[in-house]
């Protein structure tokens, strides 16, 4: 994991912006600065059919601090998810992204709103990524009725429509010939907007993968399938599940490229680069290679099908803060008192919001029979016991 | 797999619900049924006076209509133009999507070659191939991307060329176009419409002849229709299209060849109203899809037998139109339900337990509920016929009830 610089970043150095009487250190570039700064990623790009795009990203001051203040804040909330469910605060399912986090971050900062996003069930940072709020991930995970689904979805259930996300599905690979159709409706409409379908590398095995992606490829649809390989399908290595774990080369005739998850400037690269590919020449596979801490639930300890050495080497080596605090650091745009201010922020930001979210009613008990069907249909319907809840379809 | 049904079935007799009416033959013909008409598989009429000559199978009954237009008055100077049923899918569908350029229809064969049932020829000279899209042969994905794009505010339509097929897709049409509305706390709606042809045919083997509407009934979210006319084919295809809930529109096999006369202008059907066939006293009759004709026919012999049954296609097979089934409940006080569903787990079996809920104290007998055995359908001819309810059953069943 080098860091290089490139030289034309020395001469951003020359930039002094006005000091702050707060801030008692001299900086050499303004954490708000939108200068453009070029960082190399970590890793090559590996293609498949197709061109890779080059390493050197371009970005700015102020893009790298909000990369980090926005993945801290999906790593706190995860980190309190977890808490929160062993408070028994959550229950059901809980699948955590905390290591992922570069993925989410990496996709927001290379698309616009109106580009989709579909996922599957380990959704809560994409819906943070995407204008969701703190307040309704937390109600909704605790199933209250100030969550983004009403309480009604649960961890597996995160939808925004105004920013075009989509979903949060549970059945593992069903999103995708939804993000097949997503595609197809922006082709349609003739928007210039891409779709990004993201999927794990235990989906990657299902057949409807197969037959979404001979569509989109059959109708050059812009749809950007999005693999993000933690190399685990909950207790399953990948080696053990797929003859070929190459995940990018198994589009065959769609071109594919491997990107390292963990490093968000590579990410952001390969979205612009995916976008770019997707609205001229239809389909294309980008591989992630991230790694999720968490096991694939929070029934799932994790710890049974890996070792905690491997565990705790890739957050030493690859974790996707430590990464961009080093880049914040080393290019002097934050101190490190600065960046552990936010991570307090953020800290308290989770617990408002967690604070504010217990104090959250649950679902009247009316609201199991609403948003059923769309128009009123004066049906009855029946709870558990049919003498006691009889209730007409609003 | 492109079994265009040609023939009418032999031993179904049929009656619509506008006046029965033929196309070249000027002949009018009473209400008593003086003549019979005997109805050819290419559509020709041949008016056939001497009636002991007839054979059996070929019996057209005359349901009483419930629309007012009953008039003896010679095809020429009828309202309306005929088509067959199929005719009257195609025109529906081709009305919605002229009218609203979301509307778009997606399935195998649907595009170039027209629809295996010729629901859709035409329409992708006419709109192209993008709204009339040739899928792969990917029941699951191609109906999830319905789905997809049902999410963004398209309106798809989405055709499987047999129901039996659409198994394939289940998990879709449960989990996604069921549940999305209410996951998402109402953020999405997923106006799709899922058609196509299912039920019993002509010994198209036991995979080719599913009724799914026993499958798909508990699927909290979607709306399911059966059409059994062209008038109501035509109206219900343009209410599913519009509605803003998924709905399953089931055809039949066996009927898309049925011939009648249809409104010129423009209507659309209720998505959640029975239908009164054919008003009586004695005993309530409901069933839906290609059963009706079943029933009208045994309905021919129970009236020259005395009784006065009242016929009712519920054709909302999801949700059950409990107004109209109640009033006639509280009329007759028996209930006779014929469904093509096999016994267990059917639309009959549903139907049952909902009017025994409701309507118990107006029942004077137990609910017989007549549906098909619990088998795959056979191939050969006869033990075919054995699976499905047949008129003569109907018969002995109301005489039973009507003791």
């Amino acid at each position: 994991m080098a860091l290089s610089r490139i030289a034309s970043s020395t001469h951003a150095s020359n930039l002094l912006k006005p000091l702050s009487a707060a801030l008692s250190i001299r900086r050499v570039i303004s954490s708000d600065s939108t200068d453009p700064l070029t960082i190399e990623t970590s890793l090559p790009f590996i293609s498949h059919k197709c061109d890779a795009p080059p390493r050197a990203v371009d970005t700015s001051a102020s893009e790298l601090f909000s990369f980090f203040r926005d993945m801290a804040t999906m790593r706190r909330m995860e980190i309190a998810a977890d808490s929160l469910y062993k408070a028994k605060l959550i229950r059901g399912f809980c699948h955590l992204y905390d290591g992922q986090e570069a993925v989410a971050i990496g996709m927001e900062a290379a698309i616009t709103k109106k580009d989709a996003i579909i996922t599957a069930y380990r959704d809560h940072c994409i819906f943070i990524g995407r204008g969701g709020t703190l307040l309704e991930v937390f109600g909704e995970l605790m199933g209250r009725i100030c969550g983004g689904s009403k309480g009604k979805g649960g961890s597996m259930h995160f939808y925004r429509k105004q920013t075009n996300f989509f979903g949060g599905h549970g059945i593992v690979g069903a999103q995708i010939p939804l993000g097949c159709g997503l595609a197809f409706a922006q082709r349609y409409s003739k928007e210039e907007n891409v779709t990004f379908t993201l999927y794990g590398d235990g989906a990657a095995n299902q057949g409807q993968l197969f037959e979404a992606l001979n569509m989109a490829a059959l109708w050059d649809l812009p749809a950007i399938l999005v693999c993000e390989n933690n190399h685990y399908g909950m207790g399953t290595a990948e080696w053990r599940a797929a003859k070929n774990p190459a995940y990018y080369k198994r589009g065959d005739y769609v071109p594919g490229l491997k990107v390292d998850g963990m490093d968000v400037l590579a990410v952001k690269q390969a979205c612009k680069f995916a976008k770019e590919h997707a609205l001229k020449n239809g389909p294309l596979i980008l591989e992630m290679d991230t790694y999720r801490y968490h096991g694939h639930s929070m029934s799932d300890p994790g710890s049974t099908y890996r070792t905690r050495d491997e565990i705790s080497g890739v957050r030493q080596e690859r974790d996707p803060i430590e990464r961009v605090r080093k880049l914040l650091l080393a290019h002097d745009i934050a101190s490190e008192k600065e960046l552990k201010d936010i991570e307090k922020q953020v800290r308290k930001d989770v617990d408002d919001a967690i604070a504010k979210a217990k104090e959250c009613p649950m679902p009247d008990p009316s609201e199991l029979f609403t948003n059923v069907y769309v128009k009123g249909l004066g049906v009855e319907s029946f709870g558990a016991d049919r003498k006691e809840v009889r209730a007409t379809l609003p | 797999m492109a079994t265009l049904f040609q023939g009418l079935p032999s031993s179904t007799a049929f009656s619509s619900s506008n006046k029965f009416n033929h196309a070249p033959a000027p002949t009018s013909f009473s209400e008593r049924k003086s003549s019979i008409v005997t109805v050819r598989s290419d559509a020709r009429w041949s008016p056939v006076l001497n009636s002991a000559t007839h054979k059996p199978q070929r019996l057209i009954t005359n349901a009483v209509a419930t629309k007012a237009d009953s008039s003896l008055a010679s095809t020429s100077s009828k309202p309306g133009h005929e088509l067959l049923l199929f005719e009257a899918l195609r025109e529906g569908l081709e009305e919605e999507m002229e009218r609203d350029p979301c509307v778009c229809v997606m399935g195998e064969d649907v595009g170039h070659y027209g629809g295996s049932y010729k629901v859709t020829k035409g329409l992708a000279t006419k709109f192209g191939d993008l709204r009339v899209l040739d899928t792969p042969i990917a029941e699951n994905s191609f109906t999830g991307m319905g789905i997809g794009a049902a999410m963004t505010g398209l309106r798809p339509i989405i055709e499987g060329m047999n129901m039996g097929f659409l198994l394939l897709a289940f998990n879709q049409i449960s989990n996604n176009c069921g549940m999305l509305h209410y996951t998402s706390g109402g953020q999405f709606k997923i106006p799709v419409v899922i058609r196509g042809p299912g039920g019993v045919g002509r010994q198209l083997g036991a995979e080719h002849s599913q009724r799914l509407e026993s499958y798909f009934q508990s699927i909290p979210g979607i709306q399911m229709v059966a059409c059994s006319t062209p008038y109501n084919a035509k109206g219900l295809m343009k209410a599913a299209i519009r509605s803003e809930n998924p709905v399953i529109l089931f055809e039949h096999v066996l009927l898309y060849n049925l011939k009648d006369r249809i409104p010129d202008e423009e209507y659309v059907l209720s998505l959640e109203e029975a239908e009164m066939v054919r008003p009586g006293e004695h005993v309530t009759i409901l069933t839906y899809s290609r059963m009706r004709y079943h029933v009208m026919q045994a309905a021919k012999t129970l009236v020259n037998k005395g009784y006065d049954p009242e016929v009712i296609d519920i054709r909302s097979l999801k949700p059950f139109d409990l107004h109209t089934i109640g009033k006639s409940v509280k009329k007759t006080h028996r209930v006779l339900i014929v469904e093509e569903c096999m016994r267990t787990g059917g639309i009959g079996a549903s139907l049952t337990a909902a009017i025994t809920e409701n309507f118990n104290d107006d029942l004077d007998a137990p609910i017989v509920c007549l549906s098909s055995q619990d088998v795959p359908t056979p191939y050969a001819g006869t033990l075919e016929e054995w699976t499905v309810v047949q008129p003569a059953q109907i018969v002995t069943a109301v005489e039973q009830l009507c003791q």
